[in-house]
């Protein structure tokens, strides 16, 4: 999950018969299944609470350039570097059309890039972990987009217009990012010994950062009740880890990789006796620890994006600064015609 | 030079300037200082990914050892780079970024329109579909470079530094050799030289509409082409080919 741990804003969910009749309509329409549209009126804590899930998720798909950047220069053949590159240049897409649905809530991008340099706002922990081995590049694609579609199918339902339809432009290239990573996989599980022991470490690695994509345990979790009222989040932490590690250890086996977790284990009992599979937690202090600054790349993450931006500066300025002086000039001359 | 080995030399030439300059644009991933311009980098850098992969392949096919482009690509050394000096220069600002590829891209622009006419088939198709990537490269660095040579002073001060730093990269660009005179001489590839006067209207025409001064030196950095690099390659390809040098025979 690209936003996790959003603070719903607001006191928790106000029962029918304290809220306002212009709430009630509100709630009415998201319940009959209707879109809300940038026009219509909202909540402000309903709105305050999209702009922090849409920013944090598009901050996340920004700042998830650089785990992956880090391999395009070290791409082993032609073609893999032309995936990747096309992969991480899709992630900056993502970026792109999440701002633009957050604008429509009345944020600029730059106040929202403003915040995330302050540590106002966060991404997703999982970017925090380095990409060690080229291995490390098939994981993430396999694991790390295979957890972001599983969030992101189930929020191109969520209640409001422009971010659920930024979900589903989303959902289509984030399927195409998943089966590269995982071709990826199976050439390294099949390869040589060396290949092998990267595969091996990419998984031990990254199995429990991507668990903890989905948030704490919904235990937990203050926050879900309200945001699932309000349908911009559809399942919760839990329901949403339990899928990915069921459709996650299968692929696991068949690459002939070893289970990064020796209590991933079937249980029949599980699911009202549909079954799933036992996992260990993941290290929730670990996961706040990350959160709050403390990953192992949080420093470089954000070093690299404030440079970019404070270094790119005179860029954005000598552009517009050209963009008024046209303007101007053609003023003139139409003027003087 | 014999046309065989004048022809492979030919297409590592091209294949290598595409393939050095896309790993450069490609460092720029994450960095840009607009996302609009990271997108746009990562675009110039798949289009030149995409050419080299037809460059070079032809050249493994000309030169008749069983080489792939990825062969080419990964295991040749320094020496065996037969790329400009202008290519590999390091990043530096984005403005630097920024002229490095306009100059270069002028120049692509004009040889790859001239290529479609050569009288081997196989370069005249890769000039045809690389053509239209080169023709839109040059269209937007060209307009990149006037709105930040005709920015603001400092937009300005930093395209004319990088300009005149990049200006001694050009020359070799119209340099050619026995090599480039068989290839002409064959209808398979123009003479460098022949180049220049087109390029110069191109570049003439945008540094006055970007307020820059040309640099009035002519002298030109050489060696690139013929396997003499700066120091800056031998990193690009210890960074480039690491996985295939330190796994060797492994497949990806
Ligand atoms: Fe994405
Ligand atoms: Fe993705």
């Amino acid at each position: 999950m690209y936003a996790q741990m959003v603070k719903t804003a607001g006191h928790g969910i106000k029962p029918r018969d304290r809220m306002t009749p212009q709430e009630r309509a509100f709630q009415d329409r998201i319940d009959a299944g209707e879109k809300i549209e940038p026009k219509d009126w909202m909540p402000d804590e309903y709105r305050a609470t999209l702009i922090r899930q849409i920013g944090q998720h598009a901050h996340s798909e920004i700042v998830g350039q650089l785990p992956e950047g880090n391999w395009i220069t070290r791409a082993p053949t032609l073609e893999r570097k032309a995936i990747l590159l096309a992969k991480v240049q899709d992630e900056a897409g993502h970026g792109l059309y999440l701002y633009s649905a957050c604008e429509t809530l009345g944020v600029s991008r730059d106040e929202l890039i403003a915040m995330l340099h302050a540590g106002k706002m966060k991404y997703s922990s999982i970017f925090n972990y380095p990409t060690l081995n080229w291995a490390d590049i098939g994981a993430v694609g396999w694991l790390v987009d295979g957890a972001a579609i599983m969030n992101q199918v189930q929020l191109q339902k969520t209640s409001y217009g422009p971010y659920a339809r930024a979900m589903v432009r989303i959902c289509k290239e984030e399927s195409f990012h998943q089966r590269q990573g995982f071709s990826i996989m199976m050439k390294m599980a099949a390869g040589t010994p060396a290949q092998k022991r990267m595969a091996q470490d990419a998984l031990n690695r990254l199995w429990f950062p991507s668990l903890m994509m989905f948030g704490p345990p919904d235990k937990d979790s203050a926050h879900t009740a309200q945001s699932m009222a309000w349908k911009i989040k559809i399942n919760t932490n839990d329901e949403l880890r339990q899928r990915f590690v069921d459709q996650t250890v299968p692929q696991i086996d068949y690459l002939g990789l070893e289970r990064p977790d020796p209590d991933l284990k079937w249980n029949p009992d599980k699911a009202d006796g549909k079954g799933g599979f036992d996992y260990s937690d993941p290290d929730w202090a670990e996961f706040f620890a990350v959160l709050k600054g403390n990953g192992p790349c949080n420093t470089d993450r954000m070093k690299a994006r404030v440079d970019a931006w404070e270094q790119g500066a005179w860029v954005r300025d000598g552009l517009s600064a050209h963009a008024a002086k046209r303007a101007a000039r053609s003023a003139q001359q139409t003027a003087a015609q | 030079m014999e046309k065989n080995a004048a022809l492979f030399q030919f297409l590592c030439r091209m294949g290598d300037n595409t393939l050095v300059l896309g790993h450069r644009v490609s460092e720029w991933c994450g960095h840009a200082p607009v996302i609009e311009e990271d997108i746009a980098l990562a675009n110039t850098a798949l289009d030149l990914l995409g050419q080299t992969q037809l460059w070079l392949e032809l050249a493994g096919t000309v030169e008749g050892k069983g080489r792939s482009a990825d062969d080419l690509a990964f295991l040749r050394d320094v020496w065996d780079f037969r790329n400009l000096l202008l290519v590999e220069r390091p990043n530096g600002d984005f403005g630097h970024t920024l002229l490095r590829q306009f100059l270069f891209d002028a120049w692509q622009n004009i040889i790859l329109a001239r290529l479609t006419e050569s009288r081997d088939q196989r370069i005249a198709e890769i000039a045809e579909k690389a053509a239209k990537e080169a023709a839109y490269h040059v269209e937007r660095s060209s307009g990149t470079v006037i709105g930040l040579g005709d920015g603001t002073d400092e937009s300005h001060r930093r395209m004319q530094a990088a300009l005149d730093r990049l200006w001694p990269y050009v020359g070799e660009m119209f340099c050619g050799d026995a090599a480039d005179q068989t290839l002409a001489a064959a209808g398979i590839a123009p003479r460098p030289e022949d180049l220049r006067s087109a390029w110069d209207a191109h570049v003439n025409a945008v540094l006055d509409a970007a307020t820059l001064a040309r640099p009035d030196s002519d002298f030109a950095h050489k060696g690139g082409r013929d396997g003499t690099h700066t120091e800056h390659l031998g990193y690009i390809l210890a960074d480039m080919q690491f996985l295939q040098r330190a796994y060797p025979g492994a497949a990806w």
